[in-house]
């Protein structure tokens, strides 16, 4: 940090000058000539937690993309359809059960399960074929979305989560004082502040068990040279299948708390998978902390075109992929 | 190699010929497209059994033949209908042809129907303005009404009944929302009501968060006009409730269709009371809705609680294609020419009540203004409150003083 600011003395104001002012933007009451230049500060706000909130959720679906990469350099494109049957088998045993939660637990369970079906059944036939491992995954992810519509057809679903995470919270920011020296305080969705306390829980659990467990070790080491850790005994099948666990688990996990804050319907597992692919894209392939970053500034770019300017909106994402394949084509935190 | 290659696909190909010919003799190909894809899969679903209800009525012949579906699909953008419907006209040689569902998928079809002269195609639920108002195609039948007749009445219901004066509104960005979104604020603002244009939001179709436009919609407003369907409605109204929204809601045709209202998981209470307008109200009492409901009912039981009126709209112009095909006993050899011609002077009950076609081949039926409310058994369905009769396209005016409204569009009418 202090070398940071010792070698780029310029920058560092720069970036506490821009950080002073975001701050400012979210706790102070915006005075008028603001506010007639870009909108009341609700929608600001509102638009500021919804983007952080939106990354966190895109963050708990590209974690495990970008780690399955990471070790086995296989670009799981069926990732979006586990998402997917994650949400599908949430549902039904939240609704068989009444649990919520009980939902939650079986989806990253039974994702996990077949994530290790996959890995053992079908891409250890194939090791170290990159271009045959993903066209499969793509045949995969066709077959499973129609199997899926014929079974939960196409009708929305949509989860009944626990009764305290409904509703609306009121967030020690004020929004405007009223002409009676009234304040208002900005209203926000509870359930969506939990999306981003376990997409942070998440994140600093990946970082804990990739950075200070045995295990951890023997996933990053498997990442810098996979041939050095097979020779020096480790069970490195056992390692691929375990990260194919987790990450097609998370998957599972992001598809009941993506389908609880959105909806699940056909058509979901392309969205995430497009998400995903840019998250990892934008952030560099491999890299959860790059798949953080990514997810930050997607879900950012999603919902300030969303609220600003609703008709090009979309646009905003694909010109951040544009402008680092550009830039930095390995990706904002990629390595190589 | 390549003669004989060329000698077996000659072959196939007389094979395939004699093969229609012989089918011609005794059953009439009828092609139904719908989207059975993407956020409006729902909707398509159950236009499908509208088509099945109609061709069930008429035990799958008409004019003394056999009549043999054939489905297609899309997922309601304008090129994928196009690609359906080039399917299965050119390659499974329908002569009838049901569909599409979704406005600007109707506009395309329309386009395409131009260069298909010998083809017959009728309607599916598409209901976007331009499809028979401008340049209609001569081969191109609508007997559902369209987005803007669907909203006759409402205007003057929320703003002399309800007391609004000024509305944001909310729908999706194209062409069927625009008129919608045309047929509310006419008569809205022509009484003295406000929707600025920078209170318009337009998202486009399958967005799924929509937590930034509310943040976005405008607090000082007496209600939201909300034109989404399928998924995206389910989607606003759960994250409306979430956010804690307090505005009253003034409803799109499908924003409080069955396709919304029947969705799994939480019910949405704060929606009763929701006024909205449409081709179908779920509980009208008259004898030929509910001899229509209960037959939907017994033959799909898996089905909506009420038939939504995609299903409403692809069964009247199903049974249309086949009343017509019964009146010229099923002769389409002269190119379907006698057939166009059975079918524009068709006059039938619906469901819902008389229609008939205007000179533009579009249909003038009746209009349903409904609420919803809590019905007996839990489910949410829509009240009806009045019934506006014969609804025709250009909405009371000369076809003339009502192109001078101009094109429907994000900013039509300016209502200041």
């Amino acid at each position: 940090m202090r070398s940071f600011v010792e070698r780029h003395t310029f920058w560092a104001i720069v970036i506490f000058l821009a950080a002073a002012v975001f701050l400012w933007m979210i706790f102070a009451v915006w005075p008028d000539w603001l506010i007639s230049a870009i909108g009341r500060k609700k929608t600001f706000v509102n638009t500021f937690f919804n983007g952080v909130t939106l990354g966190g959720l895109y963050f708990l679906v590209a974690s495990g993309f970008t780690l399955v990469f990471g070790l086995m350099r296989n670009v799981n494109l069926a990732h979006g359809s586990m998402y997917l049957l994650g949400a599908y088998i949430g549902y039904e045993v939240a609704e068989a059960s009444g649990s919520w939660f009980f939902g939650l637990l079986v989806a990253f369970l039974a994702i996990a399960v077949s994530g290790i079906l996959l890995q053992v059944l079908i891409f250890r036939r194939m090791e170290g074929d990159d271009l045959r491992q993903t066209l499969v995954t793509i045949g995969i992810s066709i077959i499973a979305a129609d199997l899926m519509l014929a079974i939960w057809t196409g009708t929305t679903y949509q989860f009944q989560p626990p009764e305290w995470l409904f509703g609306a919270t009121q967030l020690p920011i004020i929004s405007v004082v009223k002409s009676s020296g009234a304040a208002v305080y900005i209203k926000y969705p509870i359930y969506r502040l939990a999306v981003l306390v376990a997409a942070v829980a998440v994140g600093i659990g990946l970082w804990l068990f990739l950075n200070r467990t045995r295990i951890g070790m023997m996933i990053r080491a498997g990442v810098n040279d996979r041939q050095m850790l097979a020779a020096s005994g480790v069970n490195v099948q056992l390692v691929f299948a375990l990260v194919f666990a987790i990450g097609a688990g998370l998957a599972g996990f992001a598809g009941v708390v993506g389908g609880t804050a959105l909806s699940i319907a056909p058509g979901e597992d392309i969205r995430y998978l497009l998400a995903s692919l840019i998250v990892v894209i934008v952030g560099g392939l491999g890299s959860v902390t790059g798949a953080a970053i990514g997810a930050l500034l997607v879900g950012l770019a999603e919902q300030f075109g969303l609220a600003y300017f609703p008709t090009y909106g979309v646009v905003l994402t694909f010109l951040i992929m544009v402008v680092v394949l550009a830039v930095r084509p390995q990706g904002i935190m990629g390595g190589r | 190699m390549i003669g004989n290659l060329g000698k077996s696909l000659a072959a196939a190909a007389l094979l395939s010929f004699a093969g229609t010919g012989a089918m011609a003799q005794d059953s009439i190909k009828m092609g139904a497209l719908a989207t059975l894809e993407g956020a409006f899969t729902v909707l398509g679903e159950d236009s499908m059994r509208g088509v099945k209800l109609a061709l069930e009525e008429f035990g799958y012949s008409a004019g003394g033949k056999k009549i043999e579906l054939i489905t297609g699909s899309s997922d309601a953008s304008p090129d994928s209908a196009i690609r359906a419907t080039r399917k299965l006209v050119e390659q499974d040689g329908v002569q009838i042809l049901v569909g599409p569902l979704s406005g600007s998928e109707g506009l395309a079809v329309k386009d395409y129907a131009k260069t298909q002269p010998d083809v017959t195609f009728l309607n599916g639920s598409s209901a976007a303005q331009d499809t028979t108002l401008r340049s209609p195609a001569d081969n191109f039948f609508r007997f559902s009404t369209e987005g803007a007749q669907w909203m006759a009445g409402l205007g003057e219901y929320v703003y002399n009944d309800k007391g609004y004066r000024s509305v944001a509104v909310l729908a999706e960005d194209y062409s069927f929302p625009y008129t919608q979104v045309f047929g509310f604020l006419e008569p809205f603002c022509r009484l003295g009501g406000s929707a600025p244009v920078d209170a318009r939001f337009w998202v486009p179709i399958g967005n799924k968060d929509y937590s930034s436009v509310i943040a976005a919609l405008p607090d000082d407003v007496d209600a939201i006009y909300v034109a989404l369907g399928g998924a995206d409605a389910v989607n606003f109204l759960t994250q409306y409730e979430q956010a804690g929204g307090e505005l009253p809601l003034i409803g799109g045709s499908i924003t409080v269709d069955q396709t919304v209202l029947g969705s799994k998981g939480r019910t949405r209470d704060f929606i009763i009371g929701t006024p909205s307008a449409g081709p179908v109200s779920d509980t009208w009492d008259d004898p030929r809705w509910n001899k229509f409901v209960a037959a939907y009912k017994k033959q799909f039981p898996d089905g909506f609680p009420s038939p939504s009126l995609f299903a409403h709209a692809y069964y009247i112009n199903t049974k249309a294609a086949l009343l017509a095909l019964n009146e010229v006993n099923g002769d389409l050899s002269d190119g379907g020419k006698k057939y166009r011609e059975a079918l524009s002077s068709l006059e039938f009950e619906t469901p819902t009540g008389k229609v008939h076609l205007d000179e533009r081949r579009q249909a003038v039926a009746d209009i349903f203004l409904t609420e919803v409310i809590e019905g007996p058994d839990g489910n949410l369905v829509n009240k009806t409150v009045k019934v506006i009769p014969q609804v025709n396209q250009t909405l009371g005016v000369s076809y003339d003083k009502f192109l001078e409204y101009g094109q429907v569009g994000r900013e039509n009418p300016p209502c200041n």
